[in-house]
């Protein structure tokens, strides 16, 4: 999937990549698309999740080897 | 968007795991668009106490109380396997080897993401700390009593006592 910015969260584990995920999404338009690359397994249910309380789109995980892809649609300002 | 849901937390505990739990929750639900509040009593005080400088405090027995029980972020220990502080010196290396942020880190990360800091106003005379925002870190927003932690418990979806 392309994404307009990306944010690497290898190595930080829960709760840091969610914080950090919060920063991030407010240096994006809405529409944007924001790739978190993490290897923190706990991410793939931490994030649909954290979208659905702040109403962003998650639109989905890609997996490659250690590396996580979550794929996030800027939905609000 | 709809009203925010509100987090209240009670922080009663002055240990370091009970602290850095307290803050990742608070860090955690402010991210997740609540709006938090953190209500600090008894040894709780000890981590938002300011980290430098002499507690100042009035009669001699407040006085000792703060000699014996300093307080502030950077000396909270474990509450099992201190071990004179080699336990809370490993588990400060092992969470930077995780790259965890530190108390001081979350305090920080707390304030930024609007969570707020409350200490507890009665408690200050029980722990020998004068009830005023110089006691504290600058983070500390304000001073409240039990009257102002319950009417915010009452709003909130979720209260928490640590």
């Amino acid at each position: 999937m392309k994404a307009d910015q990306t944010l690497d969260c290898m190595g930080i584990y829960c709760p840091t990549p969610i914080i950090k995920t919060t920063t991030k999404i407010k240096d994006l338009k809405t529409g944007e698309i924001l790739e978190v690359v993490s290897d923190d397994k706990r991410i793939r249910l931490d994030m649909p999740d954290w979208c659905r309380t702040t109403g962003h789109e998650f639109l989905g995980i890609e997996e490659q080897g250690e590396e996580i892809k979550v794929y996030i649609r800027k939905s609000h300002n | 968007m709809a009203k925010k849901e509100k987090l209240t937390i009670a922080v009663l505990s002055g240990d370091l795991e009970r602290a850095l739990a307290a803050f990742m929750l608070a860090v955690t639900g402010a991210s997740m668009d609540m709006e938090v509040s953190m209500f600090f009593t008894f040894w709780g005080l000890n981590i938002v106490k300011k980290n430098e400088g002499t507690m100042k405090s009035k009669g001699l027995m407040k006085k000792m109380l703060n000699m014996m029980n300093r307080g502030g972020s950077k000396r909270l220990k474990l509450s099992r396997f201190n071990m004179l502080g080699l336990g809370t010196w490993m588990m400060k290396d092992l969470m930077k080897q995780a790259n965890m942020p530190s108390i001081d880190e979350y305090i920080a990360m707390a304030k930024d993401m609007g969570v707020e800091l409350i200490a507890c106003t009665t408690t200050c005379g029980v722990m020998g700390i004068s009830p005023e925002k110089d006691s504290f870190r600058s983070e500390v927003g304000s001073l409240a009593g039990a009257a102002y932690f319950l009417s915010e418990a009452r709003k909130s979806g979720v209260t928490l006592f640590i």
